[in-house]
């Protein structure tokens, strides 16, 4: 047998680039985008010709807001209310499309500079708290499946009571006692690491419990495999075991599952940021639906509607890297 | 001490249940010690412990536990880790979930050199080159980095055994290494292994089909009930059986044996009756309608779209027939499009041309609506009974809604315990739930839901497959008593040409979609007429003729 150099052997394979196997799907997931958040606008629309009475009341605050009449007027004007509907449907979908989601009376600005300046503290916390959501998880399920049966259903308890708890409940039990009772962190939200590690874990620990389920079931699953038995009889050590080949299945269900996460972590952050007085996304939307502040309501949707999907293209393509096989 | 293994006494326990009751083994470097019993004595077990793999829960003693040179009876993990993949190489069943289905096979080849070497990664990947050579992988540069589900069945099975090879231990054990394979890609295998003591590695094969392991292994060791029954060369243990358990295990072998011979004797007592029954009332079902089938298949093909390429022709132009009360054996390997046939036949796909005509009448013209009424002329067994079945049903419930499909309406289950006790089960069955069932019962209760709408066809697609070859002998043996009984037709489809033979009157041989061979049984096994046939044939493991 002829020898042929190391270089001769790299794989030449047809190994598809991780551009070619995931070009088409994220194509497919960025169409899928782009309709879903036609739909929430054709959705917004009509809703807000639903509340009862004149729209141009209702954007300016609905009944008993008693706007003036010049007020009243400029909203007919910039939203077209005299228009036909059809136009003013078009007309909306065109301001939605610029990011143009008009001004709000309650604030007097502009929406869109002002979510802007409001996305990045909510979404560095839904970040934050999904980072140490898996980092839980992966640890939980790691050491409970470690112990045999005590140490499983252990973790198995930990994880339902953790996936159980209410976030406003969790919050104020966090403030009780590292705040007031040990002060180690400030009752608010203070600018900083320092403001953020209260609000990360409220949000973090319930969603820890739903991610560590479902890892921990798949880490068993994986562990059982016959290709771990076959990886056993390699030499190949516990540790290994874990790293090398079960925590990778195991993630793959995590991962998808993230995509849902992130919807209930911008969903957390109304409470969150309204409990820790931390400004954001969430809070703004509570405060404007107060108040009735339509304009500002409907950018929020918006906004939270695109994160959402990008969220979700992303954790469909690491799923893909993941399990390849999924691809097919 | 001159062997490569050495083994003395050993039993392994779970809980207070021995399931390895006093074990010897030895091995020789060069040798192949076929471990063979059916499921259950404990061969498996065995085998892992010569790995220190038995899990947990077991306990596991011997009074010598030598394996190259090392006495492992008191061993750690972590010698234990030092021995496997270094020592000891171990080859499992399906390599499609025995290797790692979302890592590339020289990853996991490479594995092996990376915990016991300090090579570097170019080395490694170097070597994992050449072990993939060593067990004849095809383009080992390509296959080097695709994952396990992108080959094929021998591909994998390749792969496997070189990730066992890596590091060229002086052991191999192999258990059931070619069980999901089909018959040629198995004769390869079994040629590979058979090539790698050649170079003075030891071999430990386990097995439930003597035939497969006749071929390859020097010494038998007949397991049973945890115990090694009979020991002895090839020639010895198949030519003069003396254990009972081993004279099972050669009567259960269906290749080469004549149709309407039992497979498993009924005798309590354990002396084999390998007489043919008296055929006379088969010979008279012949002879009374010979000209009108209850299945024809005419002229059918059917081809499935595939994107950016040529459509899979899965079935090409394939016409045959079935006669009342006979069997026609569909033989080919997968893919070879039996199941696309199978699925046309039952008319739950539709051909792209020709036609299906049962008893007679149209049939895969018909509308759906119109062909549910005749459906009860037709039933159907497949290769994985449990999957068949509604989890959640027990089995009475499952009879008795195929019962109610069949218009019987059965108040008191007497006729689901006819069924039951038509396929040799006790009517405690009846209540219990398929998963809780073994193998050959399960596959007995999907044969009762069959026969519960009074079939003249009885479609087998891989009826036996799954099972073990004892259990396979029972099951063989019901179809044939249940054949004679009620004089089904049988369509009998397997990639198995032993049990092909064994059951059928005629046979039909499948490749890439077409009919290549059709003929009376005998006729084409006693000269083949088409290459293909002819390679089945020398694939398909058989006993010496001294065995019988």
């Amino acid at each position: 047998m002829t020898s042929p150099s190391a270089s001769d052997l790299r794989p030449t394979a047809p190994r598809a680039g991780a551009v070619g196997r995931l070009g088409r799907p994220l194509l497919i997931g960025v169409g899928g985008g782009v309709f879903v958040l036609w739909a929430v606008a054709t959705l917004t629309f009509v809703l807000v010709r639903l509340i009862p009475g004149d729209p141009a009341q209702a954007v300016l605050g609905g009944p008993g807001s008693q706007a003036s009449a010049e007020a009243l007027a400029a909203a007919r004007a910039e939203y077209g209310l005299d228009q036909p509907i059809l136009v003013q449907y078009l007309m909306q979908l065109g301001r939605i499309a610029t990011l143009d989601f008009g001004t709000s009376y309650s604030l007097r600005t502009e929406v869109a500079p002002l979510l802007l300046s409001q996305l990045g503290g909510t979404l560095l916390l839904a970040v934050l708290a999904l980072a140490l959501a898996w980092v839980v998880a992966l640890a939980l399920a790691l050491a409970s499946t470690r112990g045999g049966r005590v140490g499983a259903s252990l973790g198995s308890a930990l994880e339902v009571v953790a996936a159980g708890l209410p976030q406003f409940w969790l919050a104020t039990v966090l403030i009780l006692v590292f705040s007031l009772g040990l002060g180690w962190f400030p009752p608010i939200s203070v600018p900083g690491p320092i403001g953020l590690v209260l609000p990360v874990v409220t949000l973090a620990l319930p969603l820890a419990g739903f991610l560590g389920q479902t890892i921990r079931e798949s880490l068993l699953d994986a562990l059982e495999a016959p290709f771990v038995l076959s990886a056993r009889a390699r030499g190949e050590g516990e540790r290994g075991i874990r790293l090398r080949h079960a925590i990778r299945h195991a993630a793959v269900p995590g991962v998808a599952l993230s995509g849902w996460a992130f919807g209930y972590l911008i969903s957390g952050a109304v409470v969150v940021e309204t409990i820790f007085a931390r400004p954001g996304l969430g809070r703004t939307l509570l405060n404007a639906v107060t108040v009735r502040d339509v304009p500002v309501v409907i950018g929020v949707v918006m906004i939270t509607a695109l994160a959402y999907i990008v969220v979700t293209v992303v954790s469909d393509a690491a799923t893909r890297l993941l399990d390849p096989r999924s691809a097919a | 001490m001159s062997g490569l293994i050495s083994v003395r006494d050993l039993r392994v326990s779970f809980g207070d249940r021995e399931v390895v009751r006093g074990v010897d083994i030895a091995v020789a470097p060069g040798e192949t010690l076929a471990l063979v019993g059916e499921s259950g004595s404990g061969k498996s077990v065995t085998a892992r412990a010569l790995l220190g793999l038995t899990g947990p829960g077991a306990a596991v003693t011997a009074s010598q536990l030598d394996i190259d040179g090392r006495d492992l009876r008191a061993a750690s993990e972590r010698e234990w880790r030092g021995v496997r993949g270094s020592r000891v190489g171990l080859v499992s069943q399906d390599a499609l979930v025995s290797l790692d289905p979302l890592r590339p096979i020289g990853r996991e080849i490479a594995d092996t050199l990376r915990i016991h070497t300090r090579l570097s990664p170019s080395a490694r990947t170097e070597r994992v080159l050449e072990v993939l050579r060593e067990v004849g992988m095809p383009d080992p540069e390509v296959r080097i980095a695709q994952r396990a589900g992108e080959l094929s069945g021998g591909q994998r099975q390749r792969a496997l055994i070189a990730s066992a090879l890596a590091l060229r231990p002086p052991l191999l054990v192999a258990d059931e290494p070619t069980t999901a394979l089909d018959v040629t890609v198995q004769a390869r295998i079994l040629d590979l292994l058979g090539s790698v003591t050649a170079n003075g590695t030891g071999l430990v094969l386990i097995s439930h089909d003597l035939a497969v392991v006749a071929r390859v292994a020097d010494r038998i060791a007949v397991m049973s009930d945890g115990r090694i029954v009979e020991t002895g060369t090839v020639d010895e243990v198949l030519g003069a059986a003396r254990a009972q358990q081993t004279r099972r295990l050669i009567a259960a072998i269906p290749s080469g044996r004549p149709r309407g011979s039992r497979l498993r004797p009924v005798d309590a007592a354990g002396v084999i009756e390998t007489r043919p029954r008296p055929t006379a009332e088969r010979t008279v079902r012949e002879e009374t309608d010979p000209t009108s089938p209850i299945l024809d298949v005419r002229g059918v093909s059917k081809a499935y779209p595939r994107r950016g390429t040529e459509p899979l022709v899965a079935v090409d132009d394939v016409s045959l027939s079935i006669r009342p009360g006979e069997t026609l054996g569909l033989v080919g390997e997968s893919g070879s499009g039996k199941s696309t046939l199978a699925r046309i036949a039952l008319a739950l796909t539709a051909p792209d041309r020709g036609e299906v005509v049962v008893d007679g009448e149209s049939w895969s013209t018909l509308r759906e609506s119109k062909r549910r009424a005749r459906r009860h002329l037709m039933g159907a067994i497949y290769q994985d009974a449990l999957s068949s079945f509604d989890p959640r049903l027990t089995t009475g419930q499952i009879l008795a809604d195929a019962l109610l499909v069949a218009g019987v309406r059965d108040g008191g289950g007497r006729r689901a315990r006819e069924l039951l006790d038509s396929v040799g089960l006790p009517s405690a069955v009846l209540a219990r739930r398929p998963a809780r069932l073994s193998g050959g019962q399960r596959q007995r209760v999907s044969i009762a839901r069959a026969l519960a709408t009074s079939p003249r066809l009885l479609l087998c697609d891989e009826p036996v497959s799954a099972l073990d070859v004892g259990v396979q002998a029972t099951v063989l043996d019901l179809l044939d008593d249940l054949q004679r009984e009620h004089g089904l037709a049988l369509l009998f489809i397997s990639h198995d040409l032993g049990v092909v033979r064994h059951m059928s009157d005629r046979i039909a041989v499948m490749h890439a979609g077409r009919l290549v061979e059709t003929g009376d049984a005998e006729a084409v096994f006693a000269a083949p007429q088409h290459p293909y046939t002819q390679l089945l044939l020398e694939a398909t493991p058989t006993l010496p003729q001294s065995g019988r």
